[in-house]
């Protein structure tokens, strides 16, 4: 899940009049570093700074100004932190942006396992034709409707099952990316031909195991249930579901732990319902508009 | 800090620091040809983040982008980030906005697009001194 909902702190390395400019290495170091760390940060030079919206406002300024600490304001008028690193190293001057923050949440990218992986669907419009296949399919709730235009949208990113990319292989026009993903066309790189009739064939493939992939779902977790309350082991019942859950996420690319941490069937068959409602109500709104749209 | 700098290039830079997807080599040859040049530019830890955020700040750099001054946006492949500004309500213009690939080009060749001289293999000119 997402940590922080704020963006993140942003750092402007100052390099303009009044400062000495870092070295060479030594800036691509500490760029690097607070990237790294999820700052936000601004490179400015003589001749000005790259920004030019007034809403991204700096929360400390970095520089070499021997000393001379000059007087900083925001676009608002607030008085900006600003750090002579003067000899400071990397890690020194990363430190003093530490500490400028005062535990002020932000994601971090550092975090090992406690860092979220932002994985999430993300829809190309120009392929999108809004049949609404991805939000019947989808259990966790990640897709909803526009309210203005009754399109698809991405509503709750955070909600999405890291590494699952398995709505994107229900969509028949190969319209849902996941950027994270580590192949094409997926990860957002072009689609070919070959890639449309490809993904095509996985949608049929899933229809083959039982004309609709969630029915199976049901299926195979009610079985499951069913053996395990008779053979009173959770180790040969969870064996036996993994076996049976194989096949499926061999087709959809669905992770095994996604598979392993489905809700109950009756949650399953709730969530699926809701979903379909969802679907179908986006899909009567669109026709409802473009049949007013066609008559004025 | 407030001033806008001519014809210089825009750039915003994407590090991908929640994945490893883009390859390290490439994000790290392009950030450095980035500060060795004389250019000002924006660097954010990662797009997805700030799109599951809906970061506001990528709405801004929607609105600001300029034909007049073209916005080059060094991230991963332009469907994807496209896609991702969508999803934070931010719809970049057609005109205007380059998106360059880490995912699929060289480093020398991102930093020729967006316009900086990596012949002598250390990318352009050092920041001015102060005034």
């Amino acid at each position: 899940m997402i940590a922080a909902t704020v963006p993140p702190p942003r750092v402007v390395l100052y390099e303009g009049a009044g400062s000495t400019p870092l070295d060479p290495g030594e800036r691509t170091r500490l760029l690097a570093a607070l990237l790294d760390r999820g700052y936000a940060v601004t490179r400015a030079v003589p001749g000005g700074a790259a920004q030019d919206d007034a809403s991204a406002a700096a929360f400390v300024v970095l520089g070499r100004f021997g000393g001379a600490v000059p007087d900083v304001h925001d676009a608002a008028g607030r008085p900006v932190h600003v750090h002579d690193i003067g000899l400071s190293t990397v890690d020194e001057a990363v430190a003093l942006v530490e500490e400028a923050r005062a535990g002020r949440p932000m994601n971090r990218p550092d975090a090992g396992a406690a860092t979220w992986k932002p994985w999430f669907p993300v829809i190309d419009t120009a392929r999108c034709t809004n049949c609404m296949q991805c939000l019947s399919f989808c259990l966790f709730d990640v897709y909803g409707v526009a309210p203005a235009d009754h399109t698809l949208r991405v509503e709750n990113p955070a909600n999405c099952k890291v590494n699952c990319p398995a709505c994107s292989r229900v969509c028949p026009e190969v319209a849902i990316m996941f950027p994270k993903y580590h192949a094409g066309p997926i990860d957002g790189a072009p689609v070919s031909e070959a890639d449309v009739h490809r993904e095509k064939m996985k949608v049929d493939i899933s229809a083959l195991l039982g004309g609709d992939i969630l029915a199976k779902l049901r299926e195979r977790s009610a079985e499951a249930k069913s053996r395990f309350s008779k053979e009173r082991s959770a180790d040969a019942a969870l064996a036996e579901r993994r076996r049976c859950l194989t096949k499926l996420a061999d087709a959809a690319a669905i992770p095994r732990e996604v598979l392993d941490a489905l809700p109950t069937p009756e949650e399953i068959e709730r969530r699926t319902a809701e979903a379909a409602r969802k679907a179908a109500a986006a899909r009567d709104a669109r026709e409802h508009a473009t049949g007013r749209a066609v008559q004025s | 800090m407030g001033e806008t700098a001519g014809a210089t290039p825009r750039v915003l830079y994407c590090r991908c620091a929640y994945a490893q997807v883009v390859p390290g080599d490439v994000k790290d040859a392009v950030l450095d040809g980035l500060a060795r040049s004389s250019v000002a530019f924006e660097m954010v830890p990662d797009l997805c983040e700030m799109a599951a955020r809906r970061d506001g700040q990528l709405a801004d750099i929607a609105r600001a982008v300029d034909p007049a001054r073209p916005l080059h946006i060094v991230a991963c492949w332009p469907r994807a980030v496209r896609g991702l500004f969508h999803l934070a309500d931010a719809r970049l213009p057609d005109a205007g906005v380059e998106i360059l690939n880490m995912r699929a080009e060289t480093a020398g060749d991102l930093l020729a697009r967006v316009g900086l001289d990596v012949g002598s293999g250390t990318g352009a000119a050092p920041p001015e001194a102060p005034a």
